[in-house]
């Protein structure tokens, strides 16, 4: 490689590293306020938090692009604001507000716009699977190519019936679709060891007939090289992509959960690690950003963090009154209490 | 109601299977957001033909799905997020149960959570036949019909069989199709219609004045075997076909009653519940003054659907219990 092209490649690198370390550190700030908001009584019903997991979720959320297919679970706040969600939105919908896109009819982490392919996702794991594959089989019938879908899961998703025939399916008719299993050791509070029996959650993509991946999810710069490598596989016509990530979940299950079920060994071990400090070790390493420019980030992030916030907690709630108690669509065929 | 007009040859009879697939013909001819994605369904035909050599037409509209019901929602789903209009064929009814995640869970709620409609068809091959046994005989309507943000259909026509598939998939929400197996080669039309009632609206499919039988699917032709053997005997019974359980047409029903005083709900699936309950409570409720007798209700027995046809006879409602049920009523 000529020395030009190996400084534009790495320039490159370093682009893509502070975008991703810029929507972890947004998705960190929110999630701490959101979490602040929550103590304060301020919130409604469950916070669930993605902290550790932000390197995974903003590396994929940075893969995608506009026009693709992008169904998260409960710790993917990074992945969601890199796929477009802004602050506010995410904010209304934890506050109940309703200018939010679910409007007070659902919460919290169950939000979504899927008319521009961000897809909202159901409290049953796995369910979302086979509902990208479906998305991206229709963008397929249209004729429409380099697109890709994308969805994210936990450990315990991968036990359930709805991942497996969703993967399956996707395999069968080869979709352009990446699968991030998250690895954090505890699926609420049950420990792998309960959970499945195989060596590797990895190895189960040589069932599937696809393409598996292993990383470090506590290490930025694996997950970012590893995660764009899966989109770009798959947008390039080869079929779905599993990925496992091994990391830990560094609150409890949600903000209610004191999580005291979580092995101490594991909390010091090398996935116990914070992977937005390993950015920041990363980052200042490679000398692509002082630590000055990385506090100032965060002070960036708190005010738009802040203001959105601001703006959410005043907006008006959903009102009983003026609902629109109408389940379906097609209005004429309503029936029931509402008319 | 529906007018025949001949679009074939009068001779040429159609059966309710018939009528089926020529719907899907018409959607996939029509309609480039259709595909259609089961179990068995391509070359094959389906497991009872509904879509035999609709895959060669239409190629890559017409797919076999593994086996994973689950997987086949969740997959219409997203393809219909995206704009399509995806039909699903269950190859039984009694599979959908496998399926049922998704379409009560994530279909029937995506339009109410996010504004974005949900419209897919979800075919029932539905009810008995003699010898199906437990698992391949079930009538499923209530279940669906429970949920908010789902429309279920019970066509007990050919002429709705086909009229209300090609509604079904221009509706933008859920659509469980629950079309009785019976029925696919026992019933046969003339022709194909090109005009129906509307879903949502009832049908008297005989008139009369001493009681009323609100029923649907195969039922309605139990009910009109039992009010032609009591005809006999001078009685008038009145049956309402529902077309729909989902939305029921509380408003003929409570008409009928109020000519008739009389009411017996019959329906041929399990007795706990259901759509038989359902127009007894609104009648009650809402016409319990028209009532010259307390309102009857027949239904299958609760136990499974057996499969020998000396049990299975007896476990589903048949002419011969209904005119039995309608003696007690008419004495009531």
């Amino acid at each position: 490689m000529s020395q030009a092209r190996a400084s534009q490649s790495a320039d490159k690198n370093q682009e893509r590293y502070l975008a991703v370390y810029r929507w972890m550190l947004l998705s960190r700030v929110l999630e701490e306020k959101l979490s602040s908001l929550y103590r304060g009584g301020k919130i409604t019903g469950g916070v669930f938090l993605g902290r550790g997991q932000e390197a995974l979720s903003a590396s994929l959320g940075t893969a995608l692009r506009k026009g693709d297919i992008f169904a998260p679970l409960i710790r993917d706040m990074a992945g969601r604001l890199a796929f477009g969600e802004t602050v506010l939105n995410a904010t209304r919908t934890y506050l109940g507000s309703r200018l939010g896109p679910m409007r007070g009819r659902d919460g919290n982490i169950h939000r979504g716009e899927p008319a521009r392919g961000y897809y909202a996702m159901i409290s049953h794991l796995g369910a979302m699977v086979s509902a990208v594959a479906g998305g991206l089989f229709a963008r397929r019938l249209r004729g429409e190519t380099g697109v890709v879908g994308a969805t994210c899961v936990g450990e315990g998703a991968t036990s359930t019936g709805s991942f497996h025939e969703g993967l399956n399916m996707a395999a069968v008719e080869k979709l352009p679709l990446v699968v991030i299993v998250a690895n954090n050791q505890y699926a609420y509070s049950t420990v792998n060891a309960r959970q499945y029996a195989c060596a590797d959650l990895v190895q189960r993509a040589a069932g599937y007939g696809v393409p598996g991946y292993k990383i470090d999810g506590t290490d930025p710069s694996a997950c970012i090289e590893v995660v764009h490598e899966a989109v770009a596989r798959a947008r390039a016509g080869e079929g779905p992509q599993m990925v496992v990530a091994d990391l830990l979940r560094l609150v409890g299950h949600g903000e209610h959960d004191d999580f005291n079920y979580m092995s101490h060994a594991l909390k010091v071990s090398p996935i116990g690690r914070d992977s937005l400090d390993v950015a920041r070790d990363q980052l200042t390493t490679a000398g692509w950003a002082t630590p000055a420019q990385l506090d100032a980030m965060r002070d960036q992030a708190a005010a738009e963090v802040e203001e959105a916030c601001g703006t959410a907690i005043r907006e008006p709630l959903p009102d009983p009154n003026t609902e629109d108690w109408c389940a379906i669509h097609t209005r004429r065929l309503a029936e029931g209490n509402q008319l | 109601m529906f007018q025949n007009q001949p679009t074939t040859r009068a001779s040429a009879a159609i059966t309710y299977l018939e009528a089926i697939r020529a719907a899907q013909h018409k959607l996939l001819t029509d309609d480039p957001r259709v595909f259609i994605y089961g179990q068995d369904i391509a070359d094959f035909g389906g497991a009872f033909k509904a879509t035999k050599g609709l895959a060669k037409e239409f190629p890559g509209r017409v797919l076999d799905s593994p086996i994973s019901e689950d997987a086949q929602v969740g997959m219409a789903i997203g393809a219909a997020i995206e704009g399509m209009r995806p039909i699903i064929e269950m190859q039984f009814a009694d599979f959908s149960t496998c399926g049922y995640t998704q379409i009560v869970q994530h279909a029937a709620t995506l339009h109410w959570r996010t504004g974005v409609p949900c419209p897919i068809v979800i075919r029932l091959p539905s009810g008995g036949t003699a010898g199906a046994g437990p698992f391949h005989s079930q009538s499923m309507e209530a279940l669906y019909a429970h949920y908010p943000g789902i429309v279920v259909m019970t066509p007990a026509t050919v002429e709705d069989a086909y009229t209300m598939l090609l509604e079904a998939v221009e509706i933008d929400d859920p659509v469980i199709f629950c079309e009785h197996k019976y029925l696919y080669y026992h019933l046969k039309a003339d022709a194909l219609p090109t005009v129906a009632l509307p879903t949502g609206k009832a049908r008297v499919a005989r008139p009369g004045r001493d009681a009323t039988i609100a029923t649907y699917s195969a039922m309605v032709h139990e009910s009109l075997a039992c009010a032609a053997e009591l005809a006999k005997e001078g009685w008038e019974i009145e049956v309402i076909d529902l077309r729909s359980v989902k939305p029921l047409d509380t408003d003929t029903i409570l008409a009928s009653v109020s000519r008739t005083g009389r009411l017996l709900a019959v329906g041929e699936a399990f007795p706990w519940g259901g759509v038989t309950a359902e127009i007894v409570a609104r009648v009650a409720t809402e016409g319990f003054d028209l009532l010259d007798a307390p309102p009857m209700r027949l239904n299958a027995k609760d136990t499974p659907v057996p499969y020998h046809p000396n049990l299975w006879g007896t476990h589903r409602p048949t002419a011969t219990s209904i005119i039995a049920a309608m003696r007690r009523l008419l004495k009531a």
